[in-house]
């Protein structure tokens, strides 16, 4: 019965919008503005230009004010070296196009509002002017050059080789989490091959290889505050991407082709629980590279922990083979399997 | 098919005969099966609202999800059956809601609704040929495109669902059926109809440039073409390079998921088993696509500068500003469109090198985009302004066009990028920049041709009111997607709640959500006065927009053959509006120098 109420109200205001439409077409007939071209209608033109205006007035100032209020929820906490040059940069590559942005719209809605339609009024012949042309093409040449190399420099800092002494974690996503390894005592992850991927041993590690033997994987990643981090980052089944919101920090996981990105954590989480006056703040860890059902789901944890702290965790840890011993069987009685695998691990280019 | 052969050469054929040829046509060959580009034209424009509704539909029932994550949209069971589980939207179904929009949009609507509806429709009016040089294969170029289409709007209604893995389609995802329900066959026709999509973009294409090239009438050089012409002319080179080049990625998928090649897979893991592939490139398939999906962008963008710098230049009564540095910038765009594919693949862990480079040639399109704008802004300073609803439209387009390209400085600086890759920061940006503004100039086209298409007018108040709805949506919609994007909030999420980082903006995503809605719904305004006009619209006359392009001076219907007598000879540009010492305020391109004495420029006296 309420279906058939609301059905006919529409049908009903139809009706009616449909009246309206035809009685302004009558409407205007009888006025005569149907005789004169399209668009020199002298009411018709003053209502766009004014709307025009208020257009670019109201929704200038509406934009404003959105953009103040929602500042610090879009300004997400930075707890990390490079985020803040990239911080910087955005902010002032911001103003920059702000200013362009302003000016523009300005000029696009005042002139239309301005230079409407008048009966005696003739448009200025005016086809080009190559010395205004030269300057305007020539302007946002320059600023352009300028910006590249900011990008340039910050980009090419970011990008750069990882220190020696950084701290190696494996990063690896999977449909749909995340896990982490890191190289234990002997600082060498072991390496891993896809083959060897089982219900216990996620990450296809080759236990037979010495470096694994201490390698751990621990439930939630910690990394000591700065100090610089490496993450290898690879993926088992379809591109994921690893997204550090608070590091700004963004490395695709594709399967195949190991990736890497490395950083210096500023604020350890205690410190940023602290700043942010959030008791249950956390640094989370995203995917961002759509990759199935439970994509956005993919949520780690990672910790930044004061340098000491964070060789107590490292301590604590125990490695991955002796919880799972009976992992190692596998990889001793099957020598015939063995060096066919390894074979095909060593093909692979995971360089871990 | 004697009686639908048109001639060029008009030895052969007299017009008049043409005239008399047309009344034999029967109903198929005059509207399903036709030759005659304005009727190819008509059928790509209907086939292209179809799909624009289709796509926009399908971002309001996502936009409902992300609006009101919490929500159960139990009344949506019966238009999505099984894909609303306990009330809430299936969350496969929602990254295929994703995908399908997005291919809907970018390739269906603003790809083959608009340029196939324009390009076909006015590169024989307005160079003045009596149509195509090829009826036939542009008759071809309409039916596979249609074919492609049914099979595009098929998968939306198969068991596993259309394809889920981003328009993008990216492998692994979209080559591994195990990995998420659409790669199966949903995927499969998603590959077979874009496959046919691609031939037929190629038939229409290979038209366009030979026609551009071979049959402009008498006089109409190169420089005297519309910026529309030139518009078109280079959007057909880029589809015609770039197209072929998605259909190797997309062959090269096929194999990958049907005949067991590695191309793009490698050490995968899956669903229980290791698989044997290996040596693939996951990331080859990414140059592969944005190879094409960078110069797509300005497939899609460049009709509309066309379109946008005609309608601007007709009613602000005034030259184009810098008709010269026009093209020249088209030019640069669509030359530098061939270089910047990789600033999609920022952190892809492609070589940072090669980052740094591709950042370079990003940033210089800032260069003649700016010029474009300027020279929007500069031909309506003084002009004399007719607000027509294709002219709200068009400086709508600019400011759009501002809004969204500005970003895109942001986006090309690869350090930048690092933290807003794949945020809907992207998503506002692309949405603004050749989303919303590539509608716009659509909507520019259509209400500015539609006399010429249907020999009558759509209702300008109505247009009015479709205009300012849209605007206002769309600015409501894509402006806080910036705070959003800022904030990292990553895109293709289905809810955002498990996630400490991002779980403010509540308020802010169901009014986005509302926002879409309004805009969605005041497309019906247009759908309404598109088909009534079509009907029951005023009577056009055949210029009604005082305009000087060649395809005002056909008659209201123009027929198979396009002018009834000769083909009028081109004498001059086509933006002589509000010429000193003209009588009227615009001079058509086939007026003679010598019967315009009275306002010819010094070197103009010459061609008298």
């Amino acid at each position: 019965m309420i279906t058939f109420a609301i059905g006919l109200s529409l049908i009903l205001l139809l009706v009616i919008l449909f009246l309206l439409f035809r009685i302004g077409t009558l409407a205007s007939i009888f006025r005569g503005s149907t005789q004169r071209a399209v668009g020199t209608t002298r009411t018709s033109n003053k209502v766009n230009g004014i709307l025009m205006l208020l257009f670019l007035i109201v929704g200038g100032a509406a934009f404003a004010w959105s953009f103040s209020d929602s500042w610090d929820e879009m300004n997400q906490p930075l707890a990390s070296v490079h985020g803040g040059w990239t911080d910087s940069l955005f902010w002032t590559t911001m103003v920059v196009i702000g200013i362009v942005f302003v000016i523009t719209q300005i000029l696009l809605f005042w002139y239309s509002y301005k230079y409407q339609h008048q009966d005696d009024k003739r448009a200025y012949y005016y086809p080009h002017n190559n010395k205004l042309e030269i300057v305007w093409t020539m302007i946002p040449a320059v600023v352009m050059a300028l910006l590249v190399f900011a990008g340039w420099k910050t980009w090419t800092n970011i990008t750069s080789a990882a220190p020696e002494d950084a701290v190696v974690i494996e990063v690896m996503g999977k449909q749909f989490n995340w896990m982490a390894r890191y190289p234990g005592g002997d600082g060498k992850l072991g390496t891993a091959n896809v083959q060897y991927i089982d219900a216990v041993n996620e990450m296809g590690v080759d236990f037979s290889d010495p470096n694994s033997m201490d390698d751990f994987m621990p439930r939630e990643i910690h990394v000591p505050k700065g100090k610089p981090v490496l993450l290898k980052i690879r993926s088992r089944d379809v591109i994921h991407s690893v997204f550090l919101p608070h590091f700004r920090l963004k490395m695709d996981a594709v399967p195949g082709m190991p990736t890497k990105f490395w950083f210096v954590p500023t604020k350890t989480t205690a410190e940023m629980q602290n700043e942010t006056g959030n008791p249950n703040f956390t640094y989370e860890l995203a995917c961002t590279e759509i990759c199935g059902k439970g994509h956005f789901a993919m949520r780690f944890i990672l910790v930044v922990d004061e340098p000491e702290d964070y060789e107590e965790w490292v301590a604590s840890q125990k490695p991955f083979i002796e919880q799972n011993p009976q992992l190692l069987s596998k990889f001793t009685g099957e020598s015939d399997n063995q060096m066919v695998l390894e074979k095909s691990a060593e093909e692979v280019k995971t360089e871990l | 098919m004697s009686s639908t052969d048109i001639s060029i050469n008009k030895d052969v054929h007299h017009a008049h005969e043409e005239h008399d040829h047309h009344h034999d046509q029967n109903f198929f060959e005059k509207y399903i099966f036709s030759q005659d580009h304005k009727v190819i034209a008509k059928q790509f424009l209907f086939a292209g609202i179809f799909w624009g509704f289709v796509g926009g539909f399908l971002s309001v029932i996502f936009r409902l999800q992300l609006g009101w994550p919490e929500a159960t949209f139990t009344f949506l069971e019966p238009i999505l059956g099984e894909w609303i589980v306990n009330g809430k939207l299936d969350s496969e179904f929602y990254l295929a809601l994703v995908t399908m929009h997005g291919t809907i949009m970018v390739f269906f609507v603003l790809t083959a609704g608009l340029s196939g509806t324009f390009s076909n429709f006015l590169i024989p009016l307005q160079i003045g040929a009596r149509d195509m040089a090829s009826g036939f294969m542009n008759m071809l170029s309409f039916w596979v495109f249609f074919l492609s289409s049914i099979i595009m709007f098929m998968s939306l209604f198969i068991e596993t669902g259309p394809a889920g893995g981003g328009w993008t389609v990216y492998p692994p995802l979209s080559a591994l059926p195990q990995a998420i329900l659409g790669s199966g066959l949903g995927m499969t026709l998603w590959l077979i109809s874009m496959a046919l999509f691609i031939v037929s973009q190629l038939l229409g294409g290979v038209n366009y440039i030979t026609t551009v090239i071979n049959l402009r009438t008498r006089g109409m050089s190169m420089t005297k073409l519309p910026l529309t012409i030139w518009a078109f002319f280079l959007t057909a080179i880029l589809g015609l390079l770039s197209f072929p080049v998605l259909l190797s990625a997309a062959l090269l998928l096929i194999f990958d998921r049907s005949f067991g090649t590695s191309f793009f897979l490698s050490d995968i893991y899956i669903a229980g088993e290791a698989l044997a592939n290996t040596g693939g490139s996951a990331i080859l398939f990414q140059h592969l696509f944005w190879f094409l999906g960078h110069p797509e962008v300005y497939i899609v963008i460049l009709p509309t500068f066309g379109i946008v710098s005609e309608v601007i230049a007709t009613n602000s009564r005034k030259p184009i500003f810098g008709y010269r540095a026009m093209i020249g910038s088209m030019l640069g765009i669509a030359i530098l469109s061939f270089v910047v594919w990789a600033h999609h693949m920022f952190v892809t862990g492609m070589n940072p090198f090669l980052g740094s480079v591709f950042m370079f040639l990003t940033l210089i399109i800032a260069v003649p985009s700016a010029v474009k704008v300027f020279n929007w802004i500069a031909t309506l300073w003084r002009g004399n302004i007719r607000f027509t609803a294709a002219m709200m439209f068009a400086i709508a387009f600019v400011s759009l066009f501002i809004s969204g390209g500005l970003t895109g400085i942001i986006l090309g600086n690869s350090s930048l990028d690092i933290q807003l890759h794949d945020t809907y920061f992207v998503i506002a940006h692309f949405h603004l920049v050749m989303g919303a503004a590539a509608f716009f100039g659509m909507f520019c086209g259509i209400y500015h041709w539609f006399p010429k298409m249907f020999g009558r007018m759509m209702d300008e108040k109505l247009g009015f009111v479709h205009f300012w709805l849209t605007f206002l949506a769309v600015y409501l919609v894509f402006m806080p997607m910036h705070y959003l994007g800022i904030a990292g909030f990553p895109r293709r999420y289905y809810s955002w709640t498990g996630f400490e980082a991002f779980n403010m903006f509540a308020d802010m995503n169901s009014f986005i959500s509302i926002a879409a809605i309004l805009g969605f719904t005041a497309q019906f305004i247009f759908l309404f006065n598109f088909i009534f006009s079509i009907f029951k619209g005023r009577r056009a006359t055949a210029n009604p927009w005082h305009s000087n392009t060649l395809e005002w001076t056909t008659p209201v219907n123009p027929g198979h053959g396009n002018w009834p007598g000769e083909i009028p000879t081109v004498y001059r540009w086509p933006y002589d509006y509000s010429k000193p010492g003209a009588v009227e305020d615009y001079i058509p391109q086939n007026v003679p120098f010598s019967q315009t004495q009275s306002s010819n420029l010094p070197h103009e006296r010459d061609l008298e």
